[in-house]
């Protein structure tokens, strides 16, 4: 199991545990977790509405490609810490991080 | 005014393909988009990007689709409002509409067809103290003329390629141009990134980077932004016009507030003609909702379709509607 944190817009969290080996985004787990994440463009890196803080953790995740920093460069709340979920692969990177959402809501 | 007998709100690939549908029964079109193209979420997000399950066409390019959308809607002549975003609508004695927009067009027409997708995109508001009270007195989110910023003082804000493009298009017509970037690197094309760090070893252009502007300041117009470095050090620095370029995000909307049904910013509608709980409403594409809906292209060709055999009534109260398939008549055309 791979177990990181969720904090949502009101910086309520929650743990989640997911199973090793499913081939999932970290976009695609929050949609299914039921959190508010627009990800308009279905995760191809074209929206960034799928905007997260990496409040922990960050340096054990792969580096952004360029397509991902092409994105958070047109976001005007990014930080330096910022990634887009879509481009997070659920794997045992994520383990024990925490994840604040900021994409936009509609 | 501009007088039609249906108003589509939203350019995108379903609004074009209603005009389609719509001409073949003899109705003309306005359509009318926030954005100053056609195309919608194609032109705007994904312009380069191949789609594959639009039937006959095994793999088409998303602008390539709204050129031909385009081509295959031009013998209606339809007229377009680009640009605009739709903001009222009211309601005339005999119950046909009057359509205006946020910058003051009107447009009569019978039926009223939201296709409006994702919504209305609107700039990316970075968070600056003071924003919104400076916007159209100093503050504006695109260059819509440049000439209004010769021998201006301008800052720019963002580190996209918007930013960059006008930041060396501007370094030519404004008095002086500041481009402020919370990073030291750019993302955008390399070729642009390179022309804006040659500028400014040129000093034609001051580059502020790893620095954020966060408040603006002046006397009923902009005069002064506030830059706030990694270090947490503040410099102000003069300005008359500040262009923050962070792209856009759909948003709803007006059209939230005009007595639809909504649920979950988008449309319920009747899945027999796609009509709205507001008579001579209609709402097609990815902005309605019902049971199995998909925000596919190809759904929002089909409720088109359905949608003006329905508006048919209003336009041609008097006439009996017989369908016809194109290969018996052919197109015909206004
Ligand atoms: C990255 C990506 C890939 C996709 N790939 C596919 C695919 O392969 N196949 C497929 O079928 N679909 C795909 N889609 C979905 C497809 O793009 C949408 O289903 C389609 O664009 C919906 O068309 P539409 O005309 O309803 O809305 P949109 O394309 O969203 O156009 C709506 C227009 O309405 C305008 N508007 C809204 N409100 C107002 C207002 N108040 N005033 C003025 N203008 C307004 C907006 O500016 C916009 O231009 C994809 C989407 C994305 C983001
Ligand atoms: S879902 Fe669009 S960038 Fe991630």
């Amino acid at each position: 199991m791979i177990q990181f944190t969720i904090e949502d817009r009101d910086g309520e969290r929650q743990t989640l545990e997911i199973p090793e080996g499913i081939n999932l985004s970290l976009m695609e787990v929050l949609k299914a977790s039921d959190y508010n994440i627009l990800a308009t463009c279905g995760g191809m890196a074209l929206c960034a509405t799928c905007h997260v803080q990496v409040l922990e953790g960050f340096d054990a995740l792969p580096p952004a490609r360029d397509a991902e920093l092409d994105m958070l460069d047109t976001l005007p709340d990014a930080d330096p810490d910022s990634r887009l979920a879509c481009q997070l692969r659920v794997d045992e990177s994520l383990e024990g991080g925490i994840f604040k959402i900021r994409g936009e809501e509609q | 005014m501009i007088t039609t007998d249906i108003c589509i709100i939203g350019a995108g690939p379903v609004g074009l393909f209603a005009v389609f549908e719509a001409g073949l029964l003899k109705m003309r079109c306005h359509l009318i988009d926030a954005l100053p193209q056609v195309g919608g979420q194609l032109s705007e997000i994904y312009p380069q990007k191949p789609i594959y399950d639009i039937p006959g066409y095994p793999a088409i390019n998303a602008q390539q689709l709204v050129d031909n959308l385009m081509e295959q809607i031009e013998p209606f002549h339809p007229t377009f409002t680009l640009g605009e975003r739709v903001e009222t609508l009211v309601r005339q004695a005999d119950e046909s509409f009057v359509i205006t927009t946020n910058d003051g067009t009107s447009v009569h027409c019978q039926v009223v067809v939201i296709a409006g997708g994702l919504g209305c995109f609107e700039p990316r508001k970075p968070e600056i103290l003071n924003l919104e009270q400076f916007e159209g007195k100093g503050v504006a989110y695109m260059v819509k003329n440049p000439e209004q910023l010769r021998d201006r003082r301008v800052v720019l804000a963002g580190g996209g390629d918007s930013a960059l493009d006008w930041t060396v298009f501007l370094a030519d017509v404004a008095k002086e141009v500041t481009l402020v970037h919370r990073s030291d690197s750019f993302r955008g094309a390399p070729d642009s990134a390179e022309k804006v760090f040659d500028l400014a070893k040129e000093g034609r252009i001051n580059l502020v980077l790893q620095s954020n502007i966060t408040s603006i300041h002046g006397n009923g117009h902009l005069q002064e932004v506030s830059i706030t470095a990694k270090d947490k050090s503040v410099t102000n620095l003069a300005a008359d016009n500040l262009i923050p370029l962070f792209g856009l995000t759909p948003k709803l909307g007006p059209i939230a507030d005009w007595g639809l049904n909504i649920d979950k910013s988008a449309i319920l509608v009747d899945t027999t003609d796609y009509s709205t709980n507001v008579e001579r409403i209609y709402a097609i594409g990815d902005i309605n909702t019902y049971p199995g809906k998909l925000k596919l292209i190809l759904c929002g060709f089909h409720e088109a379709a359905l949608m003006c055999q329905s508006a048919f009534r209003y336009v041609y109260p008097n006439q009996k509607l017989s369908f016809k398939y194109t290969t018996v008549n052919g197109i015909p055309t206004f």
